[in-house]
């Protein structure tokens, strides 16, 4: 909803909005089958729309409309937020920014980038572990080296489209520091188990690495290279803001709405002033989480080295205040807000999901803290 | 600026970062002592004097007037090179960012030509004569009247919540000229001395020890017909416009301004101050609740920003600076909150008999409403988003449509 999109942004907006009301409308959604994962063929058109081009370079067969590819990425995932959009939009472009973050530091990963760009791969990155909070940069999963590569061992859970994925992003401890694997899913020794997840249109597994044979050729950049650590997580974490603001946009598009039509006494609510100020500070947290999402994103498409605050205040402040206006929608809808058969508790479903992965509200505070030299 | 054609920000940039570093004097170095108040706004106005001098006043007021007649990127970019410089702040708030801009957008030419150049200067300070004792957020219901006798006004009344009106030498003032009509169109602004005759003025005690708010009398205080600004009983649009100002101001996001922010009356330690006398910086729950006032206190200028740049470019109604002032309170409430739950059990009693960092935390929590109120309380703004911005229904008024003085009033 950046009233200040160029008109090539704007058709790619509509393109992608269009893709997604005809594919996979709110009530697809909602009667997804819990054992499905998302429609293959359906992810391979959206990135001939170009939804995995946007972080690669020309050189390396991507694109983007308006070669600011994180602020598209951005706009694009708002678009996908406001639809509950299933498909790997953040695991794959996760993935990509951190194999195009390496490139040129350590073994070629061209061909992957192509098959991701392409939407023939599916990849996602593996960083949580069972029992543990956001802590990329301390993976307890080894890799220890073994002839000519590495022997992973260990289990990575709450992996985005784990099961359904060609490709996993592995953080892994080496005797040289924290470092990352592009392993293929049909790797001897890998198994993944399907994980319960709130986001009725995004799942999660548990990836087990049951001494993994990878050759040094996996390894994503250099050891230690906590920068493209740094990079992905800045990436997933604007991703989810953009996805949350969109779906905020539509929610209280929707509440605004209802608060006009329901009549109680003989009036509309929305002429309640107990409401009005309600909406009134739903209304400026909207505005604030936008401003907050675009601050970051435009941190992250320079690239520069402050970024992680920028990013950071983002999550901080959209995960939390996102819930508060979700569940004050939920309020004012009334009881048929609690139902299934409202598109209410998708949206919520979502925006909770992304509140609680990639660091929560919490975690960044403690950073922010960190950041400011506290 | 050279031929006509308009300078670039960058290079209007390099200049000012040039400038500032030869002429002004660092922030640190030379903060006047608290208290001493008159000597503040003395300095204040040879700050403003320095930079007018130096080219580098009115950033955004137009050149025929005094001022440079560039663009708020211009404004910006001094700005950011002004961070960590002392500069006239005082000046801010109302002067530059809600009283000149108002004259600028509304007043005669004459106004004009005598106060922008003499504020840009530093040789002027402006207030408002606004609210009055009998009600806040009712402005247009005031009670002041205005009389003609002649060619001349004559005011008797009262206004309160006068910021820093001692300090000034010319007020806006609204009052009632016409009270046969609805309230909105019976009023008329006046630009008037602060000092003149039949004028008493006091000042109101805070509860943080500070008076930085006034309050007058004006007993037949006489004003010439060239005193109205607007049309006379056409004060609402004035007053409306000065609103749309200080709502702006108070957000963080007017063009006007001479250096970031504004100076606030009594200066409080921030969360992070609070953190390190009491000894709890290593906190992992006091470092999440900085964490939180940080962030929220970055997403308010970032709000600030986006609302302005979407009025700006006409993609928002002006009625949302209204915005940008509700999250600038919403983020001023969270700052006094975490600092008073940051001081923990030290922020009530003090180990002297001063208060202390700690002190100033439980002394700044008590004008923790402050910023929720003055410019217009939060309730008013949530109106005026809801039925301007969202165009839901208007309140009841019953003084709407009927003749000033035939309204009823209460005896408070």
């Amino acid at each position: 909803m950046d009233p200040e999109l160029s008109p090539d942004q704007k058709l790619f907006e509509a393109a992608a909005k269009d893709f997604l009301d005809k594919e996979y409308p709110l009530d697809r959604i909602r009667r997804m089958d819990a054992g499905a994962g998302f429609d293959r063929d359906w992810w391979r058109r959206g990135a001939e729309l170009g939804w995995t081009a946007m972080l690669v370079p020309e050189e390396l067969g991507g694109g983007s409309v308006s070669g600011e590819g994180v602020r598209d990425l951005a706009l694009l995932a708002e678009v996908l937020g406001a639809g509950v959009a299933p498909g790997p939009l953040l695991a794959t472009n996760t993935v990509l920014a951190g194999l195009v973050a390496a490139h040129g530091t350590g073994p070629d990963h061209s061909a992957a980038i192509e098959s991701l760009v392409s939407g023939e791969a599916v990849a996602t990155w593996a960083v949580y572990e069972p029992g543990r909070q956001w802590a990329p940069l301390e993976p307890g999963l080894t890799a220890r080296p073994a002839e000519g590569g590495f022997r992973l061992d260990g289990v990575k859970d709450r992996v985005e489209a784990a099961g359904d994925a060609d490709l996993f992003l592995v953080t892994a401890a080496t005797p040289q520091g924290t470092a990352q694997f592009l392993v293929p899913a049909a790797t001897p020794g890998v198994t993944v188990e399907r994980q319960w997840s709130l986001d009725l249109a995004r799942h999660h597994g548990a990836v087990r690495f049951d001494g993994v044979r990878v050759d040094e050729a996996a390894m994503v950049g250099r050891p230690g290279a906590g920068e493209v650590v740094e990079r992905q997580t800045q990436v997933a974490l604007v991703i989810q803001c953009a996805e949350v603001c969109g779906g905020l946009d539509r929610v209280f598009e929707m509440t605004t709405q209802w608060a006009r039509d329901r009549y109680t006494f003989g009036r509309p609510i929305a002429s309640y002033q107990a409401l009005k100020h309600r909406f009134a500070d739903m209304r400026t947290w909207l505005e604030a989480c936008h401003a907050t999402t675009a601050a970051a994103a435009s941190a992250v498409q320079e690239g520069s080295a402050g970024a992680a605050e920028p990013v950071s205040t983002a999550k901080s402040y959209v995960g939390d205040r996102s819930l508060a206006i979700l569940q004050d929608c939920v309020q004012i809808h009334g009881g048929i807000g609690l139902t299934w058969e409202h598109d209410l508790h998708l949206y919520l479903r979502r925006a909770t999901s992304n509140r609680s992965l990639y660091g929560t509200p919490q975690d960044h505070r403690r950073r922010l803290a960190d950041l400011a030299s506290l | 600026m050279t031929d006509g054609t308009t300078e670039s920000v960058e290079s209007f940039r390099l200049r000012a970062r040039a400038w500032l570093a030869a002429n002004m004097p660092r922030a640190e170095e030379s903060a006047p002592a608290p208290g001493d108040e008159l000597e503040a706004w003395h300095r204040a106005r040879e700050l403003q004097r320095k930079l007018y001098e130096g080219g580098f006043a009115g950033i955004c007021y137009p050149a025929e007037y005094g001022g440079l007649g560039l663009t708020p990127a211009h404004q910006r970019a001094f700005t950011e090179e002004a961070d960590g410089y002392e500069m006239p702040l005082l000046l801010n708030i109302p002067t530059l960012s809600i009283c000149l801009p108002t004259i600028l957008d509304m007043g005669s030419e004459e106004h004009k030509r005598e106060h922008i150049g003499a504020v840009l200067r530093g040789e002027e300070v402006l207030v408002q004569f606004l609210s009055e004792p009998s009600g806040g957020s009712d402005l247009a219901g005031l009670l002041t009247r205005a009389e003609l006798d002649g060619d001349t006004w004559i005011l008797n009344g009262a206004k309160t919540w006068s910021s820093s009106a001692y300090a000034g030498d010319y007020a806006l003032c609204l009052a009632r000229t016409d009270p046969t009509v609805p309230k909105h169109h019976g009023l008329t602004m006046f630009l008037m001395p602060t000092k003149g005759e039949g004028i008493t003025m006091n000042r109101v005690a805070m509860v943080d020890g500070t008076a930085e708010f006034c309050e007058e009398f004006f007993d037949n205080v006489r004003l010439p017909a060239s005193a109205v600004v607007g049309e006379v009983n056409g004060g609402w649009a004035v007053a409306t416009r000065q609103l749309y100002h200080e709502r702006t101001a108070m957000g963080g996001g007017s063009p006007y301004v001479s250096g970031r922010g504004f100076a606030p009356s009594r200066k409080l330690p921030t969360p992070i101050d609070v953190a390190r006398a009491a000894g709890r910086a290593g906190d992992p729950e006091v470092r999440e609740l900085i964490g939180e006032w940080l962030a929220t206190s970055t997403v308010s200028g970032q709000t600030a920003a986006r609302v302005t740049r979407a009025i700006a470019g006409g993609h928002l109604p002006p009625a949302a600076a209204s915005l940008m002032r509700l999250m600038g309170a919403e983020a001023m409430r969270l700052e006094r909150d975490v600092a008073m739950r940051v001081a923990g059990a030290c922020a009530a009693v003090a180990a002297g008999d001063e208060p202390g960092v700690l002190g100033e935390a439980g002394i700044g929590y008590l004008m923790r409403q402050g910023s929720s109120l003055g410019g217009g309380s939060v309730e008013m703004s949530r109106n005026i988003v809801s039925e301007r911005l969202l165009g839901m229904p208007r309140e009841y008024a019953a003084d709407r449509g009927v003749p000033f003085n035939q309204v009823r009033r209460g005896r408070a």
